[in-house]
């Protein structure tokens, strides 16, 4: 399988605290990889390592085949990313968003117009298109939000808790979401609180104070720690966590 | 190329979407204007004043009487000496002393002239200024009537004197002062604020994701407003011009050129507030506190900072605002060229290559 996110020993410190320590992963093509860990474990600082926003300590990691340190641009180029806030204008209607968003990615005319018009009819939207984004419901902000983090055709996108404060209905449909995605060959890479979500995802990875203390699918995890729901392998890992927020 | 006009059109719209806040851009200057340059140069009605009449005679007489019935003036008290002018003055309710010579009769039937000293308390420019018009029509008045009725043309010189404020400058300051005032509320605090708004929504981490340069994001954010700015200077001239009549001496295209260097240092200004902040109630705090404050206290448009302690005085140089009056004033009032303002445009400049460079130093560690 091909590892489209490889790290080796990535850290990241600032002065005397280890934020990430020595996280060694591999996220294969067209996976689902969910990125747990209790408020302060480090997630957000690996994320960002790994996005090319924070250079890392020590440590080696290549994604989609660039290297951290010397290639963030090309990095950047390849990569999608969505965080909790569901990031769009909401003063900018549905289609100037899609525009705004593709553009700065450099997507030419053509490609936006096609691409966005495929948007659009896929999500449903085309009553709303000139709308301002502000007035659309939250569950079509977030798949809308989605769907603009992967319209330059990213190989990876990273989802930092895609889900919070939405309700479970709509939740799952943006499961779904993720799941088509997955399957045209996307790797998504994606933190989340939810442990029902944790159970979507192929693989997951559990951070404690900066260490990845349990990295595999969530069957093979449960049968490991001898329970029977993620809910119970994360608090046994978590409880012995000395760092909160 | 394409990028960066993508990322214009969008702050265009933010900007030009919300209503509110280009009411308040817009509207803000023209009020300002209007209250500055009518409420404030009201007419003054019972000034009370301070007579010495050295002549005590039927002319110096007539003319009191005179200035008594218009409804400018109330004598508040006739004192015997000169030095008691001062004391009047200080006690702060007598505006206007007038001082008639003796002989003041004797003159104007001799010699056909006499004069009349006026001293006005300056530190008021536009009251001092005010009453001493009044008081020189109602002496033209005067004499009028006494030519028409002896058919001898007589002249009265009124010798006027405007104390602790001898330029009476302020009169037409606050021109220069509302620009610098503006342009510093527009530059720095919307864009301080439009930058966080992205922090805050989550946008700005999408952006820094993206292949779109950080420097340019900033770039993109201040030239909105660079353009509004620009659109306000020009509506405060049009104002100052066709509606409060004060004409532009000196050249147009310097005085935006001169404008757009202060808005590029307001903007800096607005970039660094942006930078080290990171929700918008702080960064419209200390753009409010820490920028409109200091301009108003030391731009020298509301306060002399002739008058001001000196350490105050050392401190008003680092204000922008101030050397940004100081142009206006000398390209507007006094219709100075580039060679008269040199000195205050280098310093502008200097201080808004030391901001960038701070800004950009600051951006970058937040981004590492």
């Amino acid at each position: 399988m091909e590892a489209v996110i490889k790290t080796e020993k990535l850290t990241k410190r600032f002065g005397d605290f280890i934020a990430a320590n020595e996280i060694t992963l591999e996220v294969y093509k067209g996976e689902i990889f969910g990125f747990l860990g209790a408020n302060g474990a480090g997630k957000t600082t690996a994320m960002r390592m790994l996005c090319g926003l924070s250079k890392p300590s020590s440590g080696n990691a290549s994604i989609a085949g660039f290297d951290v340190y010397k290639e963030t641009e090309k990095i950047k180029k390849n990569i999608g990313y969505m965080s909790q806030k569901f990031s769009l204008y909401d003063d900018l209607t549905v289609v100037e968003n899609i525009y705004f968003f593709g553009g700065i990615y450099g997507l030419s005319d053509d490609q936006l117009k096609r691409k966005s018009g495929e948007l659009i009819k896929r999500l449903g939207l085309e009553q709303e298109s000139s709308k301002l984004v502000g007035s659309l419901p939250l569950g079509w902000k977030q798949k809308l939000s989605f769907s603009v983090a992967v319209l330059h055709d990213p190989r990876i996108v990273f989802l930092d808790e895609p889900t919070g404060g939405v309700d479970p209905l709509t939740r799952r449909q943006f499961w779904n979401l993720i799941y088509e995605a997955a399957e045209r060959g996307l790797t998504i890479f994606v933190t989340t609180h939810y442990m029902d979500e944790a159970e979507y995802c192929n693989r997951i990875s559990i951070m404690v104070d900066g260490k990845v203390e349990a990295l595999d699918s969530p069957t093979n995890l449960k049968s490991t720690f001898g329970v029977t729901s993620m809910d119970e392998v994360f608090y046994q890992l978590a409880r012995g966590a000395k760092r909160g927020d | 190329m394409k990028q960066f006009i993508t990322f214009l059109k969008k702050e265009f719209a933010h900007v030009l979407r919300d209503r509110k806040t280009l009411l308040i851009l817009f509207g803000m200057p023209i009020a300002q204007i209007l209250i500055f340059g009518f409420a404030l140069t009201n007419e003054v009605k019972n000034a009370k004043i301070v007579v010495v009449d050295y002549a005590n005679d039927v002319s110096s007489q007539k003319l009191l009487r005179k200035l008594e019935a218009s409804q400018y003036f109330e004598i508040e008290k006739t004192v015997l000496s000169a030095p008691e002018i001062e004391n009047a003055f200080q006690a702060g309710v007598v505006k206007l002393a007038l001082v008639i010579p003796s002989n003041f009769d004797a003159n104007l039937a001799h010699d056909n002239h006499a004069q009349i000293q006026v001293i006005a308390d300056a530190s008021d420019p536009n009251t001092a200024n005010t009453l001493t018009n009044y008081v020189s029509s109602i002496i033209v008045d005067y004499q009028q009537e006494l030519t028409r009725s002896s058919g001898i043309s007589y002249r009265i010189l009124p010798e006027t004197r405007m104390l602790y404020n001898p330029q009476l400058k302020g009169v037409y300051n606050f021109v220069p002062g509302v620009m610098a005032l503006v342009l510093m509320l527009v530059c720095v605090m919307m864009t301080a604020v439009s930058i966080v708004r992205e922090k805050e929504l989550g946008t700005m981490e999408i952006l820094l994701v993206s292949p779109f340069k950080p420097l340019m994001v900033v770039l993109s954010k201040a030239i909105p407003y660079l353009l509004l700015s620009l659109i306000n200077v020009a509506i405060i001239l049009l104002l100052s011009v066709f509606v409060l009549d004060l004409p532009i001496h000196g050249s147009l295209l310097l005085l935006f050129a001169e404008s757009t260097l202060f808005i590029i240092t307001c903007l800096t200004v607005g970039i660094f507030i942006s930078v080290r902040t990171a929700s918008q109630q702080v960064a419209m705090l200390i753009s409010l506190m820490g920028m409109m404050l200091p301009t108003i206290l030391f731009s020298g448009f509301m306060f002399p900072i002739e008058n001001m302690p000196v350490a105050l005085q050392i401190i008003s140089n680092i204000v922008p605002a101030k050397w940004f009056y100081i142009i206006v004033k000398s390209i507007m009032i006094k219709g100075l060229g580039f060679a008269g303002i040199w000195k205050e445009t280098l310093i502008l400049a200097g201080i808004t290559v030391f901001l960038l460079i701070v800004s950009l130093k600051t951006f970058k560690i937040r981004l590492a």
